[in-house]
């Protein structure tokens, strides 16, 4: 087995050298086919629901967990509970301590590392049946709700654009970190990764 | 259309429960199946879209499980019919998107953001490859005993989370040249048309490797389980890459940190206390798909012991098969096409002498890597034993460990894996 990793490692040599050459060839070159059309500034704004880690996305509006609390009753408890612990869907509160254990709780408190993806994914996914029909102060306002009863924001703590993507989450720093260098490097029994 | 018409019509229709029932109404005295032979009466468009013979009953829905699985106990060659193809579905029903009205969106750091109908992406230079898409979640027979107290009984239940199609689209990388990356860029998000619009970030060196932008899949247009108009195929990572009902693509300087590579696909790791993330490759994997789990051998003497092999990591070198638990084993001959993350099959032929046999392959890739048990698996996985993985609640993902299958003496095979 010992022989397998070091020919991955060899091969990985090569591989970050295959995608260089790509991505140079990628700026060199100009259209060739010429098809497509530009999307207008508004265009791109209506579909560009991504929101990431540092929330330069993020759209103006803001909420706190006493407002969240109100719509979380009204659109959220019903799947998951009272309380986001109950269920029946995705347990939305605790597991904070148990991920060491062997049984790990992942939620949105006690694994997710960037609040960011809580205000992403309520807004494109949730409610089902009905995704996308959130505003963004009632999405401010959910993640509020949510992170206020994860224990890790206050209740009167006001969320929007410029607050949302400072909140520390608790497990942000128990994720191996990414290679700086965004290539991939080998594994065993093919598991490749893109961190050490 | 009269009433025997329409019988008849209702009975084409009928799924897996009615046919042996129907199978019976029909049999002539001699026990010959006439029916087959001579179909009384033929609508206007029977045949117009074929459908296979009413003795073939090979479904990919399974009761008791609310993900639709491949039944690779019934597979021959290395296509899986599109009718077939596992569906990892949390919502019911797939889009129904009118291929005129589609639009691929292309921003965020290139030069020349585009839109493109489905009209243009056919005009451009196409390409045609044969790649497995298989679920991070494929091979866990755990799970199931973990929810029900029984080993997964099938190889459709084991490691029915995977297909393999001849996929035929644009490369991205194409794509991605026509817009112009800009040089700081290093990821990409995509992102689906469906109502929840699941988005996976993907490495660009990887997009600018292989990634398809696929509208065809096994001859046709890709069926609406698997993304009509539109999908991704991300060849070897994990099926949550395979963006279905592609919309849009955002290249970037750092992966979004989507809930799809931020929570449920990293492996929280018990050795480090951890979590392992961005880990998206698909190691070697085999598994023998006749005999299986489920089937009974009617009698002694010569069977093809058959089966499947697959890499997210290359091509398939090397698959190994044992009749006796794992103590000896032979070389398997590899049916050509062997391609690239795709699905090969093996053969190796087999007597049975009637007594119990535990049968198991174990396959190498063409980087070397070398298919675990579930011992080794698990060490490598997060520094635990077989105990851990059988009992956790962690998710355990990409679990590649050699399946074995026990022949009893009556001829039953059962799930060996414990
Ligand atoms: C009809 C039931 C239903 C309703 C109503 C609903 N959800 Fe969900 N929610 C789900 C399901 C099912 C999932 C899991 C989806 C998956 O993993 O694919 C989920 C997942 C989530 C998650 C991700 C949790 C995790 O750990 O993966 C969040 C956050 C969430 N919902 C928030 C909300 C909020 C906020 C509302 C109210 C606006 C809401 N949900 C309303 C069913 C529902």
């Amino acid at each position: 087995m010992k022989e397998a990793f070091t020919m991955r490692c060899f091969l990985s040599l090569l591989m970050p050298v295959v995608g260089l050459a790509a991505c140079v060839t990628a700026l060199a070159q100009t259209p060739t086919y010429k098809l497509g059309t530009t999307p207008s500034a508004e265009e791109i704004r209506a579909w560009d629901i991504s929101i990431g880690p540092a929330g330069k996305e993020l759209p103006p509006g803001s909420g706190t967990a006493k407002e969240g609390a109100k719509i979380y009753a009204q659109k959220c408890a019903q799947c998951h509970g009272p309380t986001g612990r109950e269920g029946p869907n995705s347990r939305l509160v605790g597991g904070q301590g148990t991920l060491t254990t062997p049984d790990p709780v992942r939620t949105i408190g006690s694994y997710w590392p960037f609040a960011t993806t809580i205000w992403d994914y309520t807004n494109r996914a949730m409610p089902p049946n009905e995704e996308g029909s959130l505003t963004a102060n009632e999405v401010y306002a959910l993640t509020a709700f949510m992170l206020y009863r994860n224990g890790i924001i206050q209740e009167s703590a006001v969320l929007d654009a410029k607050t949302l993507p400072k909140i520390n989450m608790p497990n942000r720093n128990n994720f191996i970190p990414l290679w700086p260098d965004g290539k991939r490097k080998p594994g065993p029994f093919g598991f490749y990764s893109w961190g050490p | 259309m009269n009433t025997k018409e329409r019988g008849r019509r209702r009975f084409l229709k009928g799924g897996a429960a009615l046919a042996g029932l129907a199978v019976g109404e029909i049999r002539s005295a001699s026990g010959q199946a006439i029916g087959s032979e001579r179909p009384e009466v033929r609508p206007e468009d029977f045949r117009a879209y074929g459908e296979r013979s009413r003795f073939v009953t090979s479904v990919r829905r399974d009761p008791r499980n609310p993900n639709s699985r491949t039944p690779l106990q019934d597979s021959v060659g290395i296509i899986t019919p599109s009718a077939l193809h596992f569906m990892v579905p949390t919502w019911i029903d797939p889009p129904d998107i009118d291929p005129w009205q589609h639009r691929l969106l292309i921003h965020g750091m290139v030069d020349r953001p585009l839109i493109f109908s489905m009209e243009e992406l056919k005009r451009l230079p196409s390409v045609s490859r044969i790649h497995f898409v298989e679920c991070a979640g494929s091979g866990d027979s755990l799970e199931e005993r973990k929810k029900n107290g029984m080993l997964a009984e099938t190889v459709q239940r084991t490691h029915g989370l995977t297909a393999c199609s001849e996929w035929t689209g644009v490369l991205l990388s194409m794509l991605l040249r026509e817009t112009g990356v800009q040089k700081e860029a290093t990821w990409l998000v995509a992102e689906g048309a469906e109502p929840r619009k699941r988005s996976k970030s993907i490495p660009l060196e990887k997009a600018m490797d292989d990634v398809l932008v696929a509208y065809g899949q096994n001859g046709e247009p890709v069926r609406p389980e698997q993304g009509y108009p539109l999908r991704l195929v991300v060849p070897g990572f994990e099926g949550v890459h395979n963006i279905k009902w592609l919309r849009r693509i955002k290249v970037l300087d750092q992966p979004s940190m989507e809930k799809e590579e931020t929570s449920h696909y990293p492996t929280q790791r018990p050795d480090l206390g951890k979590a392992r993330w961005f880990q998206f490759e698909m190691g070697p994997k085999s598994v023998i798909t006749f005999p299986s789990g489920g089937q009974r051998l009617p009698s002694r003497g010569f069977y093809e012991i058959t089966g499947l092999a697959w890499s997210g990591g290359g091509a398939i070198q090397r698959v190994e098969v044992s009749t006796d638990g794992g103590r000896t084993w032979k070389d398997a001959e590899l049916q050509e096409p062997v391609l690239r993350m795709a699905h090969t099959r093996f053969r190796f032929p087999w007597n049975w002498d009637g007594d119990e046999a535990v049968l198991q392959s174990r396959c190498t890739d063409d980087v070397e890597a070398i298919q675990p048990t579930l011992a080794e698996f698990g060490r490598i996985w997060g520094g635990v034993d077989s105990e851990y993985l059988k009992t956790t609640r962690n998710k355990v993902n990409h679990i590649n460990a050699i399946q074995p299958w026990k022949v009893s003496r009556d001829g039953s095979v059962r799930n060996a894996l414990l």
